[in-house]
């Protein structure tokens, strides 16, 4: 998968836990909590989410890995092909 | 089906936050089941059928409503958390609602869902005091009224920096504490910002068809997300072993076992299903007396606006300048009390309810209904139903007609009958005065949602039941 792709998981995930929020002009390299009202339940979700949807496992220490879009894509795009090359 | 003999988790009790904890929980994939000793869900808001009609317990308003876009609100929040659309709860707002004090009621504060309308009435008829609301509001605006750990703090001390004239301040102490305050005379501040927003800053909506709407959401979605539930099936005690639940045994003799328990019943009601009871003497225990109320319904003929009893949606009331909630020396205190018009809720122009409903509520003592022979408790009821209707208006403007006269039917329900159907103890409404919020007991595995835990409200039960499941098991990876 390549990084565009992994953040576009994250945020069909966020369309999905906050389908109020507008999604269409969020900044890549930008806090996702400064661009929209997300707050650390919101956060768990997304965590919650990746692992049942994707079997991605987010340890708690790493949640800051998660706090852009950019970052989210380097954070767990490695993630990503490890467990695609699993099978 | 349903027949499963271990879960994930069991969750005791399938009102609001039971509900709401089975919600998240299923849809992460636990194996979950509700367990309900009544054969309806609501627990303390849920709604029964008698003589064709449908009646809510519990629900005057939701409060806590705000309008589509508001953002980082509880609404919002537990909107998300239960992947539940806005539009599914059908939320009509309320037109307006007085609080009012004296002997006809004429110190009188209006408000509405919009907040100005209530700070411009302060500034009317309290100028001396408006400056030290604000500051009231600034405080309650900053405080943050969801930290699981947060020390309890005196909330009349914290509102009495601000403001001094004591009439105001029981002013709005009257409705903050009719609509959630499980303690006596004072309450904590944590709570006491959590309703001043639900009630004031946020505000008051209801489906039109009440709270079966709200259930059957609820309901809806917890069936999809693979939730089971078994209704009349209570949980008659909890087997505790070396520290650990190790599951429940059910009012059948059946027993469950599970990883985890969630249990809505209340923290002492909770205690005392431990098994064996000296698990018990290891879960905080909370003493101190326990406030109910005695509620009456009425349906009318017409709507309350054709009887001259103008759009209000709810009306606090309260004979004197002085407020006292506390556990009645009668068996109803009808000085004070809440009036409640299903009717004066915005459905739109074209749609109205199908009849007119006149609700009063006042606070009542369990011990001395609960101690009534079967006849006397009758008597009893037919005489506090007549003292509260005939109290609630006085706070009324004069009606066209004798409330006799457009009577259709009428029910009542008092603190025994809360407790019959809900299992809390003394009919609790909102359960013991003293609060859990993280929701742990000393049972490594036994959690509290619901009202001992302390979010109030229907929104602040549901909020209570997802933020144990998330705290105590979604976080730490089921």
């Amino acid at each position: 998968m390549t990084k565009d792709e992994v953040k576009q998981v994250v945020l069909d995930i966020i369309a999905d836990i906050a389908p109020d929020e507008d999604l269409s002009n969020l900044k890549p390299d930008v806090r996702l909590r400064d661009q929209m009202q997300l707050d650390s339940m919101d956060f768990l979700d997304i965590v919650m989410e990746l692992r049942k949807r994707h079997g991605i496992e987010v340890p708690e220490a790493d949640y800051l890995q998660l706090a852009t879009l950019d970052s989210c894509g380097e954070y767990l795009t490695p993630k990503f092909n490890a467990l695609a090359s699993k099978g | 089906m349903n027949s499963r003999s271990h879960y994930d988790v069991v969750i005791i009790g399938a009102g609001m936050s039971g509900l709401a904890a089975g919600i998240r929980l299923a849809h992460f994939g636990q194996r979950v089941c509700i367990f309900e000793r009544h054969n309806a869900v609501g627990g303390l808001n849920g709604f029964y059928s008698f003589d064709g009609r449908k009646y809510d317990v519990g629900l005057h308003a939701l409060t806590n409503f705000v309008r589509a876009g508001v953002k980082g609100t509880p609404l919002g929040k537990l909107l998300r958390q239960l992947r539940i659309e806005r539009d599914a709860f059908a939320l009509c707002e309320q037109r307006q609602s007085r609080i009012c004090f004296g002997p006809q009621g004429d110190l009188s504060l209006r408000f509405t869902n919009d907040f100005a309308v209530l700070e411009a009435e302060v500034a009317d008829r309290f100028p001396a005091e408006i400056d030290g609301f604000r500051r009231l509001v600034a405080k309650v605006r900053a405080f943050d009224d969801v930290a699981l750990d947060a020390e309890s703090v005196s909330a009349r001390k914290v509102v009495a920096e601000c403001l001094r004239d004591p009439l105001l301040i029981d002013m709005i102490f009257c409705p903050i504490m009719y609509y959630g305050s499980a303690s006596p005379g004072d309450m904590d501040f944590g709570q006491f910002v959590i309703m001043f927003k639900a009630l004031f800053l946020e505000g008051f909506a209801r489906p039109r068809d009440g709270v079966r709407v709200i259930l059957r959401v609820l309901l809806e979605k917890y069936r999809e997300s693979g939730g089971e539930r078994r209704m009349k099936c209570g949980v008659k005690r909890i087997i505790v072993q070396g520290g650990r639940a190790s599951g429940v045994e059910l009012d059948s003799g059946e027993t469950i076992t599970a990883n985890h328990i969630i249990s809505s019943a209340g923290s002492e009601e909770t205690a005392r299903l431990l098994t064996p009871p000296s698990a018990s003497e290891t879960v905080a225990r909370t003493p101190g007396d326990r406030l109910s109320f005695a509620e009456t319904i009425t349906i009318l003929d017409r709507e309350p606006a054709d009887l001259g009893w103008g759009r209000d949606t709810i009306v606090f009331f309260n004979e004197s300048q002085q407020f006292h909630y506390a556990r009645p020396s009668e068996r109803i205190d009808v000085r004070s009390g809440v009036i409640c018009f299903p009717n004066n809720f915005d459905y739109g122009p074209e749609d109205r309810l199908p009849e007119g409903i006149l609700r009063v509520t006042c606070l009542a003592d369990y011990r001395q209904w609960a101690s009534l022979s079967e006849g006397d408790y009758r008597a009893a009821k037919t005489q506090g139903y007549q003292a509260m209707q005939v109290s609630a208006q006085r706070f009324l403007p004069a009606s066209h007609s004798a409330l006799a006269d457009v009577t259709v039917a009428t029910d009542m329900f008092t603190p025994k009958t809360v407790e019959r159907y809900t299992g809390h103890l003394e009919g609790a409404i909102y359960g013991a005065p003293t609060k859990v919020r993280n929701g742990r007991t000393a049972v490594e595995n036994l959690y509290l949602c619901g009202t001992d835990q302390g979010f109030l409200g229907i929104i602040g039960a549901m909020l209570s039941g997802i933020s144990m499941a998330n705290f105590h098991v979604l976080a730490k990876g089921g």
